[in-house]
């Protein structure tokens, strides 16, 4: 696989070292920070990109050539470009990203574009990608040129492909896979929005809790001694509810940040799933196409139909032979990603329950202390 | 089905009322409240309710309340053991005249009762009747008589000009009933009363004399609510005692802010209900793609959550509980608390107002007299001394019961402020506890799940 000037070198980072370390806002522009170490030294290194630089990356990996059975690989999906407008509200935003949305200064998406570059450096074939290691190293970002149309993304869901898709397969595998594949496409889709929703009721209750201690605490009253005791209890649930939203807050937060984060990505790699498989059922139909074809074909053409055919029959198959490692790939890599989500998701609930219940015991014993005086 | 919030009926408690205590509030088939004339001005700009209905089953053990455990130095009573609870909401009876019947258990060593422990029948009309004699017996002189259950709550929402109408289930109502009679027989001259005793007591009580909503007796009331709303705004008084100037707009002020406070805690419990059902809807989800989940550990740990969302989702609800019947219907309770107060101190304005009318009568009696002294009618001029003598003797009643309405007050004051700091401590403890038993539950909860997730792979 190594012919050419285009996707050869190895990378020159460790790939565990990539890292977003920072995101600015200039307007509508993102810029983000990306850190890595150099494999042979200790040299670290930092550039600035924003998302144009990262969807150029990602035109680069569609169009490299002289890759046998590039359509079979499960390219590592892209976040939307996120749009920090003014006019854009948080409901739009919500609609677009979804949990990358949400969070402090735009963590959860830069979070999301890290991912995303270390699923590139670790995939066995495209980390040779020139682009990549120049994406990585080069201090002048990658130019703005259009990067050269490779592999269409398909955008639109017109009635024509809808048909494409559920084009009858000639290998069971692929035909199991295809089904299993729109079936958890569909599923983790729904449950992403499903938790996006429980988060974001956590948040309006952290904001109901925070106008409920405020108010609690504009009860207070210095008049007379009758009034001082009542201020006093006012006080106490006003810190009580107070705790009550910080711990909203932490729960939300690990939400986000672990299991919303993970089905996010889950989600979005079903779908390029779903993408990787409708390229290969397309050139399906192509030689099934070109096949009747030849069949047809006059005499005179026959030679060169056939011929034609054989290279369309070679694609295929590579296509599939890749696809079919990729579809292993992915089907162990995406269990272990879910699991160490799950497992910091649950750790992260458990320490905020027992940050909890330590604080709220602590108020207990207090005020069983001081009402039984 | 009931009466809608937009069409509030006359009210079933007569807050101002001078009038005889049989003629009692109105009831028609279905049983409404409408607000007092106070709170009647807050509400009249458009209201549009918004109808949340909170379906809430309260635990048995959030709400146990029975007054005894605190000394009241002051009242002088030895020890107060009373236990009152209000249980078993029942439907009795079926078709339009169908209604709710609680039982109503009292266990007490108090030697004024005949038993130690009673159970009764109750229907929601009698706890009205208790409350309309009780304020038209104890109010005029100063006593702060605990409001009446009201069927429904009138909450204002923050930020939003329309008021949002929280129908109570079953349940809810009997927990409003038990409140309403602890705090009745909490005051002392209060639990003396006979129709108190005969409430809690007496197998069989009277039927509340009823009367339709919109019949010529309600709409008289309601005129005279409006005269006495209307003569009460143009009372000026002279104050001679400070404490009651600055009482009076300490309860304004208290008034305004528990409403606030009132209306945030709805908002959390409101966003509280929210987050069960999408806990809910979540866990469904997981367990969907749990199913479609072909790597086994994977599939039976996406279960596993599923299962704990699920109990989460229940962890919220009683939360929820909690939140409702600790906190919101607490500051439910202490609004329509001051609003009893406000009308004590109302009574006090007429009984001066009384005195002042009185004095003036007397002093043109004795006016009459002086004159008729010139004109030299003897049997007119006695007439007119007796008339003096009455009026004197109704000044100096009225300036009795001026002392004692206004002793009673104060007495009544001190007890309410004690009572509140006491009531208010007793939900925070009750809510911490509601919050350490929920952390508690989660810990188990995730401890659990986090082998299931550490076995994937």
């Amino acid at each position: 696989m190594t012919e050419g000037s285009s996707a050869e070198a190895e990378l020159s980072v460790r790939v565990s070292s990539i890292r977003i370390t920072d995101v600015t806002q200039d307007g509508d522009v993102l810029t983000f920070a990306i850190a890595s170490q150099k494999l042979n030294s200790s040299a670290g290194v930092c550039v600035f990109r924003t998302y144009e630089d990262f969807d150029w990356l990602q035109q680069s990996l569609f169009s490299q050539e002289n890759l046998p059975g590039l359509h079979g690989i499960i390219f590592p999906p892209l976040p939307s470009k996120a749009l920090p407008s003014q006019s854009n509200t948080q409901t739009k935003a919500l609609k677009q990203l979804g949990f990358l949305a949400l969070g402090q200064a735009w963590q959860s998406y830069s979070k999301a574009l890290e991912f995303y570059l270390q699923q590139v450096a670790t995939h066995p074939t495209l980390c040779k990608c020139n682009a990549l290691d120049s994406f990585l190293i080069n201090s002048e970002s990658p130019g703005r040129q259009r990067g050269r149309k490779g592999i269409f993304n398909r955008l639109s869901q017109a009635v024509e492909e809808m048909r494409k898709e559920s084009h009858k397969d000639v290998d069971n595998f692929f035909q199991n896979e295809r089904i299993k594949n729109t079936n958890l496409a569909a599923l983790s889709k729904v449950a992403t929005e499903k938790l996006l929703d429980v988060v974001m009721t956590e948040q309006k209750l952290a904001l109901a809790c925070g106008h409920f201690s405020t108010s609690l605490h504009l009860c207070v009253n210095q008049d007379d001694a009758a009034a001082v005791a009542f201020s006093k209890v006012c006080l106490k649930l006003s810190d009580i509810i107070e705790a009550v939203k910080r711990n909203f807050e932490k729960a939300g937060s690990s939400n986000l940040s672990t299991l919303g984060l993970g089905l996010d990505l889950e989600s979005r790699y079903q779908e390029a799933e779903k993408e990787m498989l409708f390229r290969r059922t397309c050139k399906l139909i192509e030689l099934e196409t070109v096949k009747k074809s030849t069949e047809k074909a006059k005499a005179n053409k026959r030679e060169v139909m056939e011929a034609f055919q054989k290279a369309v029959e070679k694609e295929f198959s590579l296509i599939s032979s890749v696809a079919k490692q990729e579809i292993e790939r992915f089907h162990s890599s995406r269990v272990n990603v879910l699991k160490n989500f799950l497992i910091g998701w649950c750790e992260q609930q458990l320490n905020t329950a027992k940050e909890f219940a330590e604080l709220y015991s602590q108020h207990l014993e207090a005020c069983r202390n001081m009402y039984t005086e | 089905e009931d009466i809608s919030s937009s069409s509030n009926g006359p009210k079933a408690e007569p807050m101002l009322l001078d009038h005889d205590p049989d003629d009692l509030f109105a009831e028609a088939t279905e049983e409404v409240s409408l607000d007092s004339p106070e709170r009647q001005m807050i509400l009249s700009d458009g209201p549009s309710p918004a109808i949340t209905p909170v379906t809430i089953n309260p635990r048995a053990d959030v709400f146990d309340r029975s007054p005894d455990q605190d000394e009241d130095e002051e009242e002088n009573r030895d020890t107060f053991d009373i236990q009152i609870s209000v249980s078993d909401p029942e439907k009795v009876g079926d078709g339009m005249n169908a209604y709710m019947a609680y039982k109503v258990t009292t266990k007490t060593s108090l030697s004024i009762f005949s038993r130690d422990e009673v159970c009764v029948k109750r229907r929601f009309s009698d706890f009205l009747g208790l409350h309309s004699k009780l304020a038209s017996k104890y109010m005029h002189i100063g006593y702060i008589v605990p409001p009446a259950p009201e069927k429904s709550i009138v909450g204002q929402r923050l930020g939003r000009r329309s008021s949002a109408v929280t129908e109570l289930d079953p349940d809810a109502k009997a927990c409003l009933c038990c409140r309403y009679l602890l705090r009745t027989v909490k005051q002392p001259a209060l639990l003396k009363d006979p129709d108190v005793l005969q409430f809690l007591e007496s197998s069989e009580l009277p039927r509340a004399v009823s009367t339709q909503a919109l019949s010529g007796a309600g709409i008289l009331r309601m005129v005279n609510k409006a005269a006495d709303a209307v003569n009460k705004m143009t009372i000026k008084m002279n104050e001679s005692d400070a404490w009651f100037e600055e009482k009076q707009q300490q309860f304004e002020n208290l008034d305004v802010q528990l409403r606030k406070l009132h209306a945030s805690v709805e908002s959390l419990v409101f966003h509280r209900k929210e987050l069960s059902v999408n806990t809910a809807s979540f866990a469904k989800s997981a367990a969907m793609l749990g199913n479609s989940e072909d790597h086994t550990a994977l599939s039976r740990a996406l279960s596993q959550l599923a299962e704990v969302e699920e109990k989460i989702d229940q962890l919220h609800q009683d939360q929820a509980c909690a939140d409702f019947y600790l906190i919101s219907e607490l500051l439910g309770d202490y609004v329509r608390l001051i609003t009893a107060v406000k009308g004590v101190f109302d009574q006090r304005m007429k009984t001066w107002a009384k005195c002042q009318d009185a004095q003036v009568m007397l002093q043109r009696k004795r006016e009459a007299e002086a004159k008729l002294q010139h004109a030299n009618k003897p049997d007119k001029l006695q007439q007119a001394k007796d008339e003096i003598r009455e009026w004197e003797g109704k000044v100096q009643q009225g300036e009795r019961d001026f002392e004692q309405i206004s002793k009673n007050i104060r007495r009544e004051v001190g007890r309410f402020e004690k009572d509140r700091v006491k009531d208010f401590r007793v939900v925070i403890i009750k809510y911490l506890e509601s919050l350490v038993h929920t952390q508690q539950q989660l810990i188990k909860y995730w401890e659990a799940f986090l082998p299931e997730a550490k076995a994937i792979a």
